[in-house]
């Protein structure tokens, strides 16, 4: 707990008290300083004295120091200009860059578990932007770009690792879903082209690409700028970057009503019985997006469905590449540390349950070995689930809602760690000003309203 | 594993089930207005506990059948049956 608080922290309370006027509202700041737009200087958010370096890690060894916390605890307020329900890798980031970007820092993060530990800690790390609609496309691509520039923004090593990712194609259609998006994907100037197996092969050796097996290789969507990251980290780096901008982090708090008055939002209730006054909420909650909606009476066209994933004991590097195969349900990609990651589709039905099950461990191991019959011998460390938020097109709600006040950064569905970066620049922009930013136009509620669905399955890593 | 309680041929493997979702009656669609249409196609309550929902037994005796099933713990009971 720190008693003081620093003073760029304190000092844009009492100008403005950020509640959200109108349709034309958002949480606006007079800050002139404040207010920063496109790429931000390296490592702006950590003051110099705490930066990480090679030189503060050699000065820490000298003199056997206890290293600051990444982040600080601090006395829940009775008000914030924004609260942002859900401390995972999109709430950071959107409080993250509502102070960096827009010079609001009077925000809060308020998570019921632990900051990254929801889906934020158990996707895959996957990053690309390979999609099928050119609005996302775009969407993702932009996300890749913050990624890339990632480690020198926040001053934290993510461990970005730019591998090139593979989405195997085993049947004619999805040959053809892959030559569609090869094209939509460079004419947004995103850099993917249709492979055949010789190619394959020489990209992944261990890839069984002969012509008799169940399900032949018959090309992929080679997409080179597609790679892994450390989730943990970015999560960690986005919360000690916002921690340093005066942003509040409150894990363990958790929200259990929104309040509303002629259809604004007016506060939030917690289970520990605190009432936080507030003009501005944004649910960034995905599997139990739907439940925090209700509670500000906006209904979501979400469905929660588990995702399983699954890590094998490390072994040295083999695997240079994200493969991908829609058919047979499987990702696979190799860590900095050796251990192989396998992803699957969404569980066939809703659950809030995170509990792993046999029928996905029987199947992933039976199709990776369809792939890569030489990881027979290897043994798995541990399965575990995630909640995905899915929508009816695959395409994410972001933006305003009914209730003035309350936004959305929800429906992410199996895409949710690699939109991040950009979903929290996005949000933080819309909140700001108001007005959904130019990259999320497309994903908001009303589309569901005006029959505009932005139809994403046709990129989804696996058939769902 | 998950066994639901199949009303014909008795306990089964999920795997063996297709989940076809909800229960949401349809609307009348000569009559329905465009939000009620919309309604019935997309929202649902996606509810975090006992909900009532259709499975299909497609690898079994192919016949839809309701249910009622906590989403949380994956209990099942035959319809109707959820705890009040």
């Amino acid at each position: 707990m720190s008693a003081s608080e620093p003073d760029r922290n304190g000092s844009s309370n009492s100008a403005h008290n950020g509640t959200s006027n109108g349709a034309s509202g958002g949480v606006r700041n007079g800050l002139p300083g404040g207010a920063r737009n496109g790429s931000v200087p390296s490592g702006a958010a950590v003051p110099r004295s705490a930066r990480y370096s090679a030189f503060s890690l050699f000065k820490h060894g000298l003199r056997a120091s206890e290293w600051p916390r990444a982040w600080r605890t601090h006395p829940i307020r009775d008000s914030y200009d924004v609260v942002i329900i859900g401390g995972g890798v999109h709430g950071l980031a959107t409080a993250y860059y509502l102070a960096a970007n827009h010079g609001i820092t009077n925000v809060a993060v308020l998570d019921k578990g632990y900051l990254g530990g929801g889906g934020s800690g158990r996707n895959t790390a996957i990053l690309r932007s390979n999609y099928l609609t050119p609005e996302g496309v775009r969407f993702y691509d932009r996300s890749l770009e913050l990624y890339r520039n990632l480690a020198t923004e926040l001053n934290f090593n993510v461990m970005f690792s730019r591998k090139g990712h593979l989405t195997l194609a085993h049947n004619d259609s999805s040959l053809r879903t892959m030559h569609w998006r090869a094209e939509v994907n460079k004419l947004q100037g995103v850099d993917s082209s249709v492979i055949d197996p010789a190619e394959i092969k020489k990209l992944v050796p261990y890839l069984d690409t002969s012509a008799d097996t169940r399900y032949p290789i018959l090309g992929a969507l080679y997409h080179p700028p597609g790679g892994i990251i450390r989730h943990d980290a970015v999560n960690w780096g986005y919360a000690r970057a916002a921690d340093a901008l005066g942003v509040h982090l409150h894990q363990q708090t958790e929200v259990v009503g929104i309040e509303t008055a002629k259809g604004e939002v007016t506060g939030v209730r917690t289970a520990g019985g605190r009432r936080i006054a507030t003009g501005t909420v944004l649910n960034a909650t995905a599997g139990w997006s739907s439940l925090i909606s209700d509670m500000a009476g906006v209904r979501m066209p979400v469905q929660t469905s588990p995702l399983q994933a699954a890590v094998t004991e490390p072994v040295r590097p083999f695997l240079d590449a994200v493969v991908v195969s829609g058919t047979l349900h499987v990702y696979v990609s190799q860590t900095d540390r050796g251990e192989l990651v396998f992803g699957a589709s969404v569980d066939p039905f809703t659950s809030y349950s995170m509990r792993g099950s046999l029928d996905f461990i029987e199947g992933l191991a039976g199709h990776v070995l369809e792939l890569m019959p030489g990881l027979a011998k290897m043994r798995l460390l541990r399965q575990w689930a995630g909640l995905c938020d899915m929508t009816p097109d695959y395409s994410p709600i972001m933006g305003r809602t009914p209730v003035n006040g309350f936004y959305v950064d929800v429906g992410w569905g199996t895409y949710g760690f690699k939109a991040g970066p950009v979903a929290g620049e996005t949000m933080a922009e819309t909140i700001a000003t108001g007005q959904p930013a130019a990259l999320i136009t497309s994903f908001g509620l009303d589309r569901f309203e005006r029959g505009e669905l932005v139809g994403e399955k046709g990129a989804a890593a696996v058939g769902h | 594993m998950i066994q639901l309680p199949c009303p014909w041929c008795g306990p089964r493997n999920v795997s063996e089930f297709r989940h076809v979702g909800e229960a949401v009656p349809r609307p009348e669609p000569a009559v329905a207005t465009p939000e009620q249409w919309r309604s019935y196609l997309y929202l649902r309550r996606n509810t975090r506990g006992w909900t009532e929902e259709t499975w299909y037994h497609s690898a079994g005796c192919r016949r839809y059948f309701r249910l009622s099933r906590d989403t949380v713990s994956n209990q099942t009971r035959a319809a109707g049956g959820a705890p009040r």
